[in-house]
């Protein structure tokens, strides 16, 4: 089995804050991988690291065989025509109509006539069954709908990777149902390979083939969800069972309580 | 002590940093071979949301800064009998420094505060994120255009707010106060020069324009992508722009002025 | 959203109000006339002293304006300043012996140049230069020999010191022409 990403040792830090510490992920082929860990571990850094947007400290991250960062500009741009992005909240052009949107990496990177362009479009469209909205503006779209908009905009160049970041988050049971099924649906259809970032347990496990867990800067848990529900580590327990205190503390550090209330009078 | 001048040099650096970014974004967007095919339509609608949408406030301020420096000028120049030298009067003042000054202020607030919230609002919702992944450099498709419309509408702009500011003074002096029309004309004709005046004045608001664009495209790219960050840079982007205008003019007037 | 068509007719629209707003600084406000040369001729005068005149100041005719002047400079061997006019092609005939003086509008106006035509059947054309010509009077000179006329007359009576005063005055008007 090939791996599309491979990340070896990477390390990055912001403002002397370490993020990664010694990372290494493989994500293979024509799978989704979810990577997933608690609120501020860095999950969309990695993926900002993985689309050559962030510069790491050391280590190396490799994409369909070129190393991200040794890329010449031209040679990411190149390279990004194979990737798609779904943020966080979408990143839908407000200034552009739903239609405009997505046919908008079509009009910047290919020479197709307005025809195909529609074809295209409408095909992408009807894929997350919003091909009735083509006209609607961003701004009178919901949550779910502008998710699944800015998803088709993403396979909108036919890339090879298209990673998620919180795709889930924030959304109904009926929109997330309905996002889970399609990022399934999409992956074996088209033939991707999916990374998901999350941390919505339940739903991400339900779909990924294989999956990452990361916290403090080191992955502490990988394998199939099967394996990952089996595994006895304190750190994940934590995390996959939601339980409030544990490894992670429940307290941000502070000196000791009587210490901060009463002062140095003692 | 020691704090407050850590403090100080801290603040120096964090300066010179920021104006080295600004530099750098200025280098990305003029160094790099446009696209014009692509370029030319983005540029005219900035032309359109920049230099079209702030026309209204433009020829309205002109009209009526034209009317009062015409009222005042006429009780000055009365009082010395010379009010048939109200039309060299209000067309100097207005070209040289009135038209360029005002409009450049007019345009970092009606303009350069749109420019930088809507970038600041794309940054912060994560559309240039979201077009750096779809290969489309956002220098290109959003920063270049909104730069280059600024750079054409601002002397543009000037230019307009001049002329209607000298028919507004035509209008309080010649058809309010009876002075004569021909004389009105005539005396500005024989004071004004086309390019130590005029052109002069067109050459200060190209390089307002230049500036008070760079300032807003610039705390726009960098604003935080927070609410608060966006507010910050709209206010920061109209306090520097405003600044940054009424410094420059005074330098370029000594330039003028002092045959540099 | 509005359609491309109709952004680039603002656009349009906006660079056509711009285009008319420069026109109209170019030439109601400014009196631009250098980007193009009305037609005409040119003609040339040499003056001791000019004063305050400047290129593009008037060239008159019993008060009315036929042309301006185009150049001012220096003949370095003789001091002399030679000043270029432009004299619009409406006044062909203007007598080849007339007179040109520099004469001040009102008492602290801009200087301009008067031609004062005389007789002669044949007129001025391309090229030719005005021979007999008066220079600009200088309020200060005239003023200092005022003083000094009336400092030697001040031994006078009264009576007669405005008349000599006077006398002496347009005598040195006289000299400075010749």
């Amino acid at each position: 089995m090939n791996n599309l990403v491979e990340i070896k040792e990477l390390s990055f830090q912001r403002n002397s804050r370490v993020i990664f510490d010694g990372v290494n992920i493989q994500i293979p082929q024509h799978k989704i991988t979810a990577i997933m860990g608690p609120s501020g571990t860095g999950k969309t850094t990695l993926l900002r690291l993985i689309g050559g947007q962030l510069q790491p400290a050391s280590g190396q991250v490799t994409v369909a065989g070129e190393n991200v960062h040794k890329l010449s500009r031209n040679g990411l741009y190149r390279l990004r025509k194979k990737m798609g992005m779904l943020f966080q909240e979408g990143g839908l052009f407000t200034h552009l109509s739903v239609f405009e949107n997505v046919a908008f990496p079509l009009r910047e990177h290919t020479r197709l006539s307005n025809d195909m362009i529609r074809t295209l479009v409408l095909i992408k469209l009807e894929m997350v069954g919003l091909r009735g909205a083509r006209d609607l503006m961003p701004n009178e779209l919901s949550g779910g709908m502008s998710r699944r908009v800015a998803l088709a905009r993403a396979i909108a160049l036919d890339p090879e990777l298209i990673m998620y970041d919180e795709p889930l988050s924030g959304q109904d049971p009926i929109s997330m149902g309905v996002l889970v099924k399609l990022i399934r649906t999409l992956n074996d259809y088209l033939g991707l390979t999916s990374i998901i970032v999350s941390h919505d347990v339940t739903e991400v496990l339900s779909i990924a083939d294989y999956v990452y867990a990361i916290a403090g800067g080191k992955v502490i848990g990988q394998g199939t969800p099967d394996a990952l529900k089996a595994d006895k580590s304190q750190q994940l327990r934590q995390f996959l069972d939601g339980l409030p205190d544990g490894p992670v503390p429940f307290h941000y550090p502070a000196e000791a309580l009587n210490r901060d209330l009463m002062g140095d009078i003692i | 002590m020691f704090t407050q001048i850590t403090l100080l040099g801290r603040w120096g650096i964090d300066t010179l940093q920021e104006l080295g970014r600004a530099g750098v974004l200025l280098f990305r967007v003029l160094f790099r071979f446009p696209n014009l095919k692509k370029g030319f339509p983005l540029t005219l609608q900035q032309i359109y949301a920049e230099g079209v949408l702030s026309l209204l406030i433009i020829v309205v301020s002109g009209l009526f800064i034209g009317m009062v420096v015409a009222l005042q000028g006429y009780h000055t120049l009365e009082k010395f009998g010379a009010a048939q030298q109200l039309g060299p009067l209000v067309a100097l003042s207005v070209t040289r420094e009135l038209g360029p000054v005002v409009t450049a202020l007019l345009f970092a607030g009606r303009a350069g505060s749109a420019v930088a919230a809507e970038i600041g609002l794309m940054k912060a919702t994560e559309q240039l994120s979201s077009m750096e992944m779809m290969a489309v450099d956002p220098m290109h498709r959003v920063i270049a255009p909104r730069m280059w419309g600024g750079f054409f509408s601002m002397p543009m702009l000037t230019i307009i707010f001049n002329a209607v500011a000298i028919y507004g003074a035509y209008l309080i002096g010649v058809k309010w106060l009876g002075l004569d029309g021909g004389a009105f004309w005539s005396n500005m004709r024989d004071s004004v020069d086309f390019h130590l005046d005029v052109m002069n004045g067109v050459i200060k608001s190209v390089v307002f324009g230049f500036v008070v664009i760079w300032i807003s495209v610039f705390q726009g790219y960098s604003a935080p992508p927070t609410s608060a960050g966006i507010a910050g840079a709209t206010t920061r982007t109209v306090v520097y722009s405003s600044l940054a205008v009424l410094g420059l003019d005074f330098i370029l007037t000594a330039m003028m002025i002092g045959d540099w | 959203m509005l359609s491309q068509r109709t952004i680039e007719s603002f656009v349009g629209l906006f660079l056509l109000m711009t285009i008319i707003a420069l026109s109209v600084l170019a030439f109601k406000v400014s009196g631009l006339t250098s980007f193009f040369q009305p037609i005409g001729y040119n003609v040339s005068a040499e003056f001791d002293e000019i004063g305050q005149l400047k290129v593009r100041s008037p060239v008159k005719i019993g008060g009315v304006v036929v042309g301006e002047v185009s150049s001012i400079s220096l003949d370095p061997v003789s001091f002399k300043a030679i000043v270029k006019m432009h004299i619009d092609s409406n006044y062909k005939e203007i007598p080849n012996d007339s007179s040109a003086g520099i004469l001040t509008a009102g008492l602290l106006g801009d200087n301009y140049i008067a031609i004062n035509p005389m007789y002669s059947q044949s007129f001025l054309k391309n090229g030719d230069t005005l021979t007999d010509t008066h220079s600009a009077m200088i309020l200060e000179k005239l003023i200092g020999q005022m003083i000094y006329k009336l400092e030697n007359g001040g031994k006078n009576s009264d009576k007669s010191d405005k008349g000599d005063a006077d006398s002496s005055h347009s005598k040195d008007i006289n000299h400075e022409k010749n």
